[in-house]
């Protein structure tokens, strides 16, 4: 997959009596390329432009300027053959026919799908088979669990053995069971020799899987390397998190201030919030970032490596 | 074979969907009653047994028209709302061949209240329509639902690009009784309107059912309908690339 300064404008319409448009930039030229049998991450928060990139790719937006090619086809010129070797499957518990069974579900898109009418009955029952559905195929999808029909979803989008696979979020909303299931599934794929393309808001799914990611924020690249890179490019020092049960917002400036100390994020934990301080390689910030703090009710104080999540919020919050 | 086979499926399992609900089955039912009572009530009053005939069959015909145009420019924006268009945009088979069976199963649960129809006319209103070619009869109906069906086809398509187009199809359900003489004869209506209504295949299938049903040359009608038919056939193929297209740049194929 090769993807060239690729950019996606909208038009966003505002006022009924007076009508104005305002262009919105979504994807300001991307580009990065995926080899054959990758997992390529596309990391970002919501908005970034995660899920018009994949939807240029796979041929349902037109990009406004810049190239994309997948498997050595253009997906403005050549949609139709980018089709039939690219499947896609989104989160949620939408794009599926809620009265219909499963198994109507996968005749139904395997014909859509050009699968030949000989093998469809047997690749439909390998990949009931292979997300666990079998026993529950022929009821109705509007009586499957979100778990079910994420498995579902990602039956449909393999019935025509794709070579690459589009995952758009697909752990969203299913059960951590589910999901290290799926992330099996996923993993199983790219050793058969599928590429993957894959967005999602879970680090841990991403450090575990992706060969390589692209971190996005406001439709730009702002980070591509291996997790590995991405953590030791970002953040080489230590993280130091501590518990605060009252008002941390207040102090917050006092410990960016600090030396040494590179970013401050506050995650709501209940009662408490969790004050993540990320500081410079061989700076011993603790009992600095612990002084800051004298006048908050403190909990538990902890020090770690860097995460990919640590990158990530870094990455995403930097000016 | 593969084309009939997609057209195939795709028609059962739209039809099976569609006929899952309840609700939506019990409306079926019921609405083409209303339909057929009211210009029943209103042919009454004529003395004459050929034009309350003639209003049975263009009350049958109404039916499968009104169950096809709401539903057929809506259907798309369901598909939308579900999450589904995408999948359909996104999938290698042409488009077109892919919304044709969504309108032919809209247009066979029609022919239900075209039956509904005649049979309630003569049960309730004792409406003997003696059939004078019975088969060729049973001919003109099936084409002319095939007709409504590719009118609905390209109303479907319009939805593609439009996210508001479901208006078409009920702003078009009036107009269409009107001007294919479903209710009152064509020759009544100002002259202006005839050339219009000989571009709307239905006009032909109502002649032909017509035909067929009073003793006249239903074969005429049969074969205008088709070939009209065939017209809205390849103008919907070349409308869905377009409004496709239309829709991938105006990123329309999604709520979001």
């Amino acid at each position: 997959m090769e993807v060239e300064n690729i950019q996606r404008r909208y038009r966003a319409r505002t006022g009924i009596r007076r009508r104005a448009a305002r262009e919105v930039e979504a994807v300001r030229g991307l580009s990065f390329e995926v080899e054959r049998g990758e997992l390529f991450g596309l990391l970002g928060p919501n908005g970034a432009g995660k899920t018009t990139t994949i939807k240029m790719l796979i041929t349902l937006l037109l990009p406004s300027g810049g190239s994309a090619r997948v498997l050595g086809h253009d997906v403005v010129r050549e949609a139709r053959e980018v089709r039939r070797h690219v499947g896609y499957v989104f989160g949620g518990d939408r794009g599926l026919y809620e009265r219909l069974s499963g198994l109507d579900n996968l005749r139904y898109f395997a014909e859509l799908y050009a699968v030949p009418a000989r093998e469809q009955r047997q690749r439909i029952g390998e990949l009931v088979e292979l997300v666990g559905l079998q026993g529950r195929e022929r009821e109705r999808v509007e009586g499957y669990s979100r778990g079910m029909r994420q498995r579902l979803h990602i039956a449909r989008g393999l019935l025509h053995r794709p070579e690459v696979l589009f995952l758009d979020e697909p752990s969203i909303g299913i059960d951590p069971v589910g999901a290290r299931e799926l992330r099996t599934t996923v993993a199983r794929l790219v050793e058969l020799g599928t590429t993957v393309l894959l967005t999602t808001h879970y680090m841990f799914e991403a450090d575990e899987l992706c060969d390589r990611i692209a971190v996005i924020a406001a439709g730009e690249i702002v980070a591509q390397g291996t997790p590995q890179e991405l953590k030791r490019g970002v953040v080489e020092g230590r993280v130091v998190e501590v518990e605060v049960f009252g008002d941390a917002q207040s102090v917050l400036d006092d410990v960016r201030a600090l030396a040494g100390v590179t970013s401050v994020s506050v995650e709501e934990r209940g009662q408490a919030q969790l004050v993540v301080v990320r500081s410079d390689a061989g700076a011993e910030v603790t009992s600095s970032v612990l002084a800051a703090l004298a006048g908050q009710r403190l909990g538990r104080v902890a020090t770690r490596e860097p995460t990919l999540e640590d990158a990530y919020v870094e990455l995403v919050n930097r000016p | 074979m593969s084309v009939l086979r997609l057209l195939g499926l795709g028609w059962w399992l739209q039809l099976k969907m569609r006929s899952r609900s309840a609700f939506d089955g019990a409306l079926a039912i019921v609405y083409p009653l209303f339909f057929a009572t009211s210009v029943f009530l209103i042919y009454r009053q004529s003395a004459s047994s050929t034009a309350l005939v003639a209003a049975a069959v263009g009350a049958s015909v109404m039916g499968v028209w009104s169950a096809v145009a709401t539903t057929a420019s809506t259907s798309l924006q369901n598909e939308r709302r579900q999450g589904t268009l995408e999948l359909l945009v996104g999938a290698p088979r042409p488009f077109a061949l892919i919304v044709v069976p969504i309108t032919l199963s809209m247009a066979t649960i029609g022919l239900y209240s075209l039956v509904a129809t005649l049979v309630w006319g003569r049960l309730v209103f004792g409406i003997e329509v003696s059939f004078v070619h019975p088969l060729t009869f049973a001919l003109a109906c099936v084409v002319t639902a095939l007709g409504v069906a590719v009118m609905g086809f390209v109303l479907a398509v319009s939805a593609v690009r439009y996210r508001s187009a479901w208006a078409l199809g009920s702003a078009l359900e009036l107009p269409i009784w009107l001007t294919c003489g479903f209710l009152v004869p064509l020759s009544i209506l100002p002259d202006w309107v005839r050339p219009v209504s000989w571009l709307v295949p239905v006009t032909w299938g109502v002649s032909a059912i017509k035909a067929a049903a009073l003793g006249g040359q239903p074969w005429p009608g049969i074969a205008m309908c088709l070939g009209v038919a065939a017209g809205y056939a390849l103008l919907g193929t070349l409308l869905a690339r377009r409004m496709v297209d239309s829709a991938r740049t105006h990123a329309t194929l999604a709520l979001t």
